[in-house]
């Protein structure tokens, strides 16, 4: 019964994040350089 | 020819150690699941895309620094992440979950589409709302597996992953979840066809 009714719902409701917030997330990794220091972490993002 | 997809894990792997490509088929592969899931919960695209950044930003700065878990699946992890930061938005903002439905069936779009089967839209729309809206009504542990089943595509394993609770508890859940569906439709006599 589920399946019937959630069928169209499904096909319809294929919701996706913006492009640009992919793209800002791909350019973040890119961009971010994380080093340990014994237990501290620290962070460094490339201009 | 076999479609031979590379496993979660070895994306990861690949992924500390450098290759800023796995991480891009690691979003594009399970971006819909885990934004469905965001919205699902949030109804609302501009905060679900806040979440869903704010998710990735936590997995891209644990995986660099080396401290993910490598015994755990991506996908619940990263479903785990998100579903912590809804919780943690709700606490902000203490707001109860509201259901926005005109976003999610907005009037305006189907207005201004022009495909001659309007009338069958509308229908569709107003089943798919009145199911919405009886699935509310369901104790939360059954909404709970039926949204993540139905709606995110999840398997029991990983629904059972998720919720902390074992696959036949997941599957005993959502029987109950379609029974009592089943006797509120027939109670009321709803017709949800099409």
């Amino acid at each position: 019964m589920a399946k019937i009714y959630s069928q169209e719902a499904l096909k319809g409701s294929k919701v996706l994040p913006k492009k640009e917030t992919i793209q800002f997330l791909l350019n973040y990794s890119k961009a971010l350089n994380v080093i340990k220091v014994g237990k501290i972490s620290i962070e460094m993002m490339a201009n | 020819m076999a479609n031979v997809q590379t496993p979660d894990a070895l994306l990861v792997k690949n992924y500390i150690a450098g290759d800023e490509n796995a991480l891009s088929i690691l979003i594009n592969r399970h971006q819909s699941k885990i934004y469905g899931f965001i919205y699902s919960k949030l109804s609302d695209r501009d905060i679900s895309d806040d979440i869903f950044q704010d998710t990735f930003i936590k997995v891209i700065k644990t995986l660099k620094s080396n401290s993910y878990n490598e015994e755990g699946k991506f996908l619940p992890w990263v479903m785990r992440i998100s579903h912590n930061l809804i919780i943690d938005h709700y606490r902000r903002t203490k707001k109860m979950p509201m259901n926005r439905e005109t976003e999610e069936f907005s009037i305006f779009s189907i207005m201004s589409d022009n495909v001659p089967n309007i009338e069958s839209k509308l229908i569709t729309a107003q089943v798919e709302n009145d199911l919405r809206k009886l699935i509310e009504e369901l104790p939360s542990e059954q909404k709970e597996v039926l949204m993540m089943r139905m709606y995110q595509d999840l398997s029991f394993k990983e629904i059972s992953e998720m919720t902390g609770v074992s696959i036949n508890t997941a599957l005993g859940r959502m029987r109950y979840a379609i029974m009592n569906l089943r006797k509120v439709i027939d109670k009321h006599q709803i017709i949800l066809t099409n």
